[in-house]
């Protein structure tokens, strides 16, 4: 097993010393990502420039501070490439669809149920709920299960301050997230391409983890309804669906809890859908990904890179049978 | 353009209602332009799409699933193409089928080139994995190794040399229509509806070719 594997990705670049990035060296950046995205030819000549023409203006980087290393701050997937490429079945198939198909989705008011096993249980609005939290920026890579990458600053708070303040129960071994269920709002909803609402879990241990992102933004500002508006999950060492969008409903449990895709298809999917490219899917190779904006797959990396921080929870579990 | 109406089967009688020459040439040359349209439609979408709003944020993705999904939808046009000369009686049809089987498998082979060069970069080993071990990839591949000689053997000097056997031959389009659809199905990441109709249509254009096969001989000419 890979566990152990030293990694040559300094655990610094997660959140480390503060780098606070002026407007200007922030525009630069985004100019020279520009140039590198349409760099690939004619391939990658129709993707748009970042501030150039599409529905959604660039974020401003005014006021913006991103505290992150100088590896993946280079690299940024480009704005309009993480809000207009997503995988988001409640609004559709296609990675456009999402994008296209969410301008009619509420998202305020809001409110976030808090239950199961905890002494603190409450229906709380957005604003109480975020209240008390302090939302810092964080790079960090997204692995899809269909092998495709990005790397994206979001926005958000621990998930670990969230479940302090739940405060589970000494029997609460899980939490479960559920989406919100409007097919009113979302086109998706209306068809059976899964057991909707979309529920995701993780063991309380991986929810602790100081890794692990309570998220409500991206690129410094407010996520956009692809993207999971207003409340999601990012655990970033765990395959993309993992990180459940739009969430209503969080409880702390005994049992593991329902993972909507490894309900679905038990043999593609598991609940722990840790990025492994030792442990291939079904139907295509783990080993390498394709970053978006790039031409050749790069190797994938255990634990997405995060083995170093994370790979101590899973000491001793057999990671082909536990996927 | 004669040759091939000799070779491809039995024809039925002629009630094809541009009886008089020049009728019949107008109806062949509408044909011949009705294939390819309809063939190079795929292509002109493709840079129609490049062009006004791009390839979008995975472009090799995206070409790999435009070339591969039009090219069995021109494989099962060009699967369309006997049955409705059958059904219609419209003998000139048959001028459209090497047209649109040869696109399918133009756009068939872009979508394999597109696999091997650029979604895996020519990284073999792990090509030879994906065609050994991943079911969809496998049958993926098979049927297009099968179009292939059919797509070699497509010319007239082939036809005439192969006489017979090239009927036999090109019968190879049926198990490679069906691998094609397999494909597709075992492809897809939920289950969805577009494979599944490709599979009935696919499953209707070789069910009346089992029927017109098995039916009664056709009574025996004086």
């Amino acid at each position: 097993m890979l566990i152990r594997k030293p990694n040559d990705i300094p655990s610094s670049e997660i959140t480390p010393e503060g780098v606070y990035l002026d407007r200007r060296r922030f525009l630069k950046r985004a100019a020279a990502g520009a140039i590198l995205a349409a760099s690939p030819g004619f391939l990658a000549a129709g993707c748009e420039a970042p501030g150039q023409g599409g529905t959604t203006p660039p974020p401003d980087a005014d006021g913006l501070a991103f505290r992150m290393g100088e590896e993946l701050r280079d690299e940024l997937t480009p704005y309009e490439d993480v809000t207009g490429y997503n995988n988001f079945y409640e609004f559709g198939r296609d990675k456009g669809d999402p994008a296209r198909n969410s301008g009619n989705f509420q998202i305020r008011p809001w409110t976030v149920e808090i239950g199961g096993l905890c002494h603190n249980p409450g229906v709380l609005d957005l604003d109480e709920f975020l209240r008390p939290h302090e939302l810092e920026d964080r790079i960090y890579r997204f692995r899809c299960v269909e092998a495709w990458s990005m790397v994206i600053p979001w926005r958000g708070f621990p998930l670990a301050r969230l479940v302090e303040r739940a405060d589970p129960l000494g029997s609460a071994r899980y939490i479960a997230f559920t989406t919100v269920y409007r097919p009113e709002e979302m086109p998706g909803q209306r068809q059976p391409i899964l057991d909707w609402p979309y529920r995701e879990g993780l063991r309380l241990d991986e929810a602790m983890h100081p890794l692990s992102l309570m998220t409500t933004g991206v690129y410094g500002r407010d996520l956009p309804a692809q993207n999971g508006a207003p409340l999601r999950l990012m655990v970033p060492w765990k395959y993309g669906f993992k990180n459940i969008k739009s969430i209503v409903k969080i409880e702390f449990t005994e049992e593991m809890p329902v993972s909507t895709w490894a309900h679905d298809k038990p043999h593609e999917y598991g609940f722990y859908a840790n990025v492994n490219p030792e442990v291939d899917h079904p139907r295509w190779s783990q080993a390498r990904e394709r970053r978006i904006g790039e031409i050749r797959r790069r190797p994938t990396l255990m634990f997405n890179g995060y083995a170093d921080q994370v790979a101590s929870l899973y000491s001793g579990m057999d990671l082909t049978r536990y996927y | 353009m004669e040759t091939t109406r000799k070779v491809a089967g039995p024809t039925p009688p002629s009630r094809d209602p541009a009886g008089a020459p020049g009728a019949r040439q107008r109806t062949a040359r509408r044909v011949r332009i009705g294939a390819w349209t309809l063939g190079l439609l795929p292509l002109a979408l493709l840079l129609w799409e490049t062009a006004t709003q791009g390839l979008g944020s995975n472009p090799i993705e995206k070409v790999l699933h435009h070339t591969g999904w039009w090219g069995l939808f021109v494989l099962v046009l060009s699967l369309a193409v006997t049955p409705l000369r059958r059904w219609t009686g419209v003998n000139a049809l048959i001028q459209a089928r090497r047209t649109l089987g040869l696109f399918a498998f133009f756009y068939i082979a872009l979508h394999v080139v597109t696999y091997v060069g650029l979604d895996q970069f020519f990284a073999w080993g792990y090509i030879l994995e994906d065609v050994l071990e991943r079911p969809f990839i496998t049958v993926g591949m098979l049927s297009f190794l099968l179009l292939l000689p059919l797509a070699i053997t497509s010319t007239r000097g082939w036809i005439r040399r192969l006489g017979r056997n090239w009927t036999r031959l090109h019968r190879l389009v049926y198990p490679a229509a069906i691998l094609g659809v397999i494909h597709y199905i075992w492809g897809v990441k939920t289950e969805a509806l577009a494979p599944f109709l490709f599979a009935a249509v696919v499953a209707l254009l070789l069910g009346t070719r089992l029927y017109f096969a098995f039916r009664k001989p056709p009574r025996p000419s004086p």
